[in-house]
């Protein structure tokens, strides 16, 4: 690959000893940075032969330390990997390697009047193979689906170094659905080469509400009554005054209400008629449940400046402290008030600050935890906070991740939801795809589950 | 042997979970996973073949097996949440109950697999079989949130949540979907639900196939939002000419205005069909593939349909088609020998095109196996994942077919 995609020295591992989650780093043994296919297939070999572990990893946007790789591992970064192979508008279809940034394949495609529907907060640098490592989410999801609803086919390259074709253009999957399987496996699995993705039409027209509410509660329950309505919004996101201040405050001020409890915004697309008719019927659901105002914004230069704060938040966060944890859990959506009010008083009881930004619409919560890491006293009370925040959306019947994955971070949050002998099953499937356990090794699953003697 | 296997299960599950099938078989109906897990465990140490029933209302109840496991006794909707759209049920509920007991509650699952009203979620999901709906509100997989698995030697896995939205670990469940029991018994679901639309509309075009085909291509360019778009042959639609179908849901001023929508300069004029008459004609059509022993699917694109109704008209027959212009995807039932299947698998393989087998005769089933052929590595993953989740296969299930299955 030629010594300038191999990194060694201490100063250039550096660089990679993080992704988006700033309380956990670890440094590479060494970093290599393929730019085709077969330098990757190589690259894999070689190390399948060495007997030596390894990460795959794209951008590092990822915010549970799933792209860290350890002492003992090779690094390999992907993003020059980063050609849109093919287009196909009349099928809606586009073949990509995993470099690519997932907004790029979005803009390539919108003279077509295309786009692609998953949506992460970091779609301006998060790469499409990190998206299907993680199956990332984004605000839009609500409506359109995650990232495996969109993936139709994989050519994969498993940690021996052989070869598998996952799936088909089509989106049948040729057998059982090992493209289901795959997307997710947070990889563990081995390498998307080339990724088949399904492009969606863009929408004819897009109505956005902001609404503002006197409490969170309120706020929640407006989301019930839109989604028990048989109405579905293309987003439907809520921030809490904590969130809403700091975005108030920051140069990404979107003119939200610094009084309000707690904002919606409610997205609407489709059909001109469908929309207006819809979003009357909205507008009328927020204010019945108690909205003391609404925005309703039809242009795109309206639209943006109201989705602006949304899209802004973690950033105008930075005006709080130096770090940022953005904690990622599911609840069922008739939870939400109550369990809102109890990361709350989590929050007040470590002396942290906690604010919400999140999808309301599917009950994905965002709580976030502003903290200086060079504090130690700091980041324990912020790791404290985090696994009861985790368990208290765990008793509420939710998930400990909806969209970041488990990665380092919340392996010790799975036994929370899982039992040990579907752990054990984790992990055997997990050797289907990698008997070494080389690929991404000791993460998703605690080990001592895939030792376990049953 | 079948005796001292009847005497053996009769005194681990008591006599009223162990019955005989016609052939004298024996046949076990758990109430729990724990007892499907029992059962499967001491079948696995038993080298017993095990095969797994659901109302046998779609896959015939004939794979050769020393029991039978019935998922009739795992009939209760555990919970329904409508609030959160989200239910938990058992394998064995049948899709009409459940669809019964969601509509009171303002809800509905928004899967319409062929065959019976009455087949088991289990079977559906075992299956993979997505009727019409799938066009606008997905396949199989997208309703699926978790479950409970019971693997060939005994052991229960809890995969996903009863959440819609998850990531946490790997998905389990997406195995399940379409993996026609080979790699785990289901016991229960948690599958995610819709509310139930204001209104559904059903509209029907009639006519020449190739008239019809372009009409639907045509609704895709102007972004109808359908649930449902589906070309039935003259056969299954017991019409004298082929029909297009369009199913639009969701609240009365949406639907209305996407009706207008798709009313508006169509070259085959569109009937609106009055609510009765159009569920009648979604059941018929949906029952309409047990018309024939045999049913498969073709993963096809919508412009590679036409080509592909032309060849199974050459080797099989017209027989009961019914097509997804819209999003593709292409059903056939009727009854051929093995070997025109075998060719018509080898004929679309050439074009890159899956066909997978979803129900057929016990001998068909194993001499074609539910996928046939894989593509690159693919096989050798299905084989460990075989050996993994079903060791020394305990579950009678023919994947590849040929005759060791």
């Amino acid at each position: 690959m030629g010594a300038r995609w191999v990194r060694h020295r201490k100063a250039e591992l550096r660089t990679f000893e993080g992704d988006g989650l700033p309380t956990h780093a670890a440094t590479p043994r060494l970093v290599v940075l393929p730019g085709t296919r077969d330098e990757v297939i190589a690259v894999v070999r070689a190390l399948h032969a060495a007997g030596c572990p390894w990460v795959a990893r794209g951008a590092g946007t990822g915010l549970s330390g799933g792209a860290l790789a350890s002492e003992d591992s090779v690094l390999l970064v992907l993003t020059r990997l980063n050609r849109i192979l093919q287009l196909d508008p009349v099928r809606r279809r586009a073949v990509v390697e995993p470099g690519v940034v997932n907004a790029r394949l979005s803009e390539a495609v919108l003279p077509f009047g295309l786009f692609y529907a998953p949506d992460p907060s970091s779609q301006s640098a998060c790469t499409l193979g990190g998206n299907v490592a993680e199956n990332a989410g984004g605000p839009h999801c609500l409506k359109y689906g995650v990232t495996t609803n969109h993936v139709v086919e994989l050519e994969v390259l498993l940690p021996d170094g052989s070869l598998a074709r996952l799936g088909s253009p089509q989106g049948e999957a040729w057998g059982p659905d090992l493209t289901g399987l795959f997307v997710g496996s947070e990889g563990m699995f081995g390498i998307a080469l080339q990724i088949t993705l399904r492009l969606t039409p863009l929408p004819q027209a897009i109505r956005t509400l902001l609404a503002d509410f006197g409490t969170v509660r309120a706020a929640s329950e407006a989301v019930g009554a839109i989604i028990a309505a048989g109405i579905v919004p293309a987003a439907l996101e809520m921030m809490d005054q904590e969130c809403i201040r700091a975005v108030e405050a920051s140069i990404y001020a979107a003119g939200y209400p610094v009084d309000a409890g707690a904002v919606l915004l409610v997205e609407l697309d489709g059909q001109p008629d469908a929309v207006a008719a819809e979003s009357g019927q909205v507008e009328a659901l927020l204010t019945r449940a108690g909205a003391r105002g609404t925005r309703s914004a039809s242009t795109p230069l309206e639209r943006a400046r109201l989705w602006q704060g949304r899209k802004k938040a973690f950033g105008a966060m930075g005006r709080i402290a130096p770090d940022l944890v953005v904690q990622d859990a599911v609840v069922p959506r008739s939870a939400l008030p109550d369990v809102l009010e109890q990361i709350t008083g989590i929050g007040r009881k470590y002396g942290l600050t906690v604010s919400n930004v999140f999808h309301a619409g599917d009950g994905n919560l965002h709580p976030n935890i502003s903290f200086d890491h060079r504090d130690r006293d700091l980041a324990e009370r912020v790791h404290r906070a985090s696994r009861e925040i985790m368990a208290v959306c765990v008793a509420a019947g939710g998930s400990i991740t909806g969209e970041h994955g488990v990665g380092s971070d919340k392996l010790e949050y799975m036994s929370l939801i899982f039992d040990a002998d579907t752990l054990a099953a984790m992990c055997d499937l997990r050797r289907v795809f990698d008997p070494e356990e080389r690929a991404n090794p000791r993460k998703v699953v605690p080990v001592h589950y895939c030792r376990e003697w049953r | 042997m079948n005796d001292s296997i009847f005497m053996r299960l009769r005194h681990a599950f008591g006599e009223p979970m162990v019955e005989r099938d016609r052939e004298g078989r024996p046949r076990v109906l758990p109430d729990s996973a724990d007892g499907v897990a029992e059962l499967c465990s001491l079948a696995h140490s038993n080298g017993w073949r095990v095969r797994v029933e659901g109302q046998a209302s779609w896959m015939p109840a004939d794979a050769p097996a020393d029991i039978a496991l019935a998922t009739g006794g795992l009939s209760r909707i555990v919970q329904v949440a409508p609030a959160d759209l989200v239910a938990t049920v058992e394998a064995g509920v049948t899709l009409a109950g459940l669809q019964r007991e969601l509509v009171s509650l303002g809800a509905w699952l928004a899967l319409d697999p062929p065959g019976r009203p009455d087949r088991s979620i289990g079977s559906i999901v075992a299956t993979g079989t997505a009727g019409p709906l799938r066009h606008g509100l997905g396949p199989v997989r997208d309703h699926i949130l978790g479950g409970t698995i019971v693997t060939g030697d005994g052991r229960v896995i809890r995969a996903g949540g009863n959440v819609v939205k998850n990531v946490a670990g790997y998905d389990l469940t997406k195995l399940q979907v379409g993996g026609f029991g080979a790699f785990g018994v289901l016991t229960q679901l948690h599958v995610r639900l819709r509310a139930l639309p204001a209104l559904r509309a059903t509209l029907v075009a009639r006519g020449d196939r190739d008239l019809l085909t372009h009409q639907a291509r045509a609704l895709m360019e102007k972004q109808l939002a359908a649930s449902a778009l589906e070309l039935f042959s003259p056969a299954l639609a017991a019409e004298s000419e082929w029909v297009l179908a369009l199913e639009l849901t969701g609240t009365v001023e949406g639907v209305e205005s996407e009706v207008a929508r798709a009313m508006e300069s169509a070259e085959t004029p569109w009937t609106r069909l009055a609510p009765e008459p159009a569920a009648a004609l979604w059941h018929a059509t949906a029952r309409g593939a047990l018309a024939g022993p045999v049913t498969f699917r073709l993963g096809v694109f919508p412009d590679g349909q036409d080509e592909m109704i032309d060849l199974l008209e050459d080797h099989l027959d017209t027989g009961l088609v019914s097509a997804g212009p819209g999003q593709g995807m292409l059903r056939w039932s009727g009854d051929a020998p093995v070997d025109a299947l075998r060719e018509v698998r080898h004929r679309t393989a050439e074009r890159e095109i899956p066909l997978t087998l979803e129900r057929a005769p016990w001998p068909l089933r194993s001499a074609l196996g539910h996928f046939g052929a894989y593509r690159e590595g693919v096989g050798r993953l299905v084989s460990k994942l075989r050996s993994t989740f079903d060791p020394d296969p305990t579950f009678a299930v023919a994947l590849e077919g040929g005759p060791d299955e």
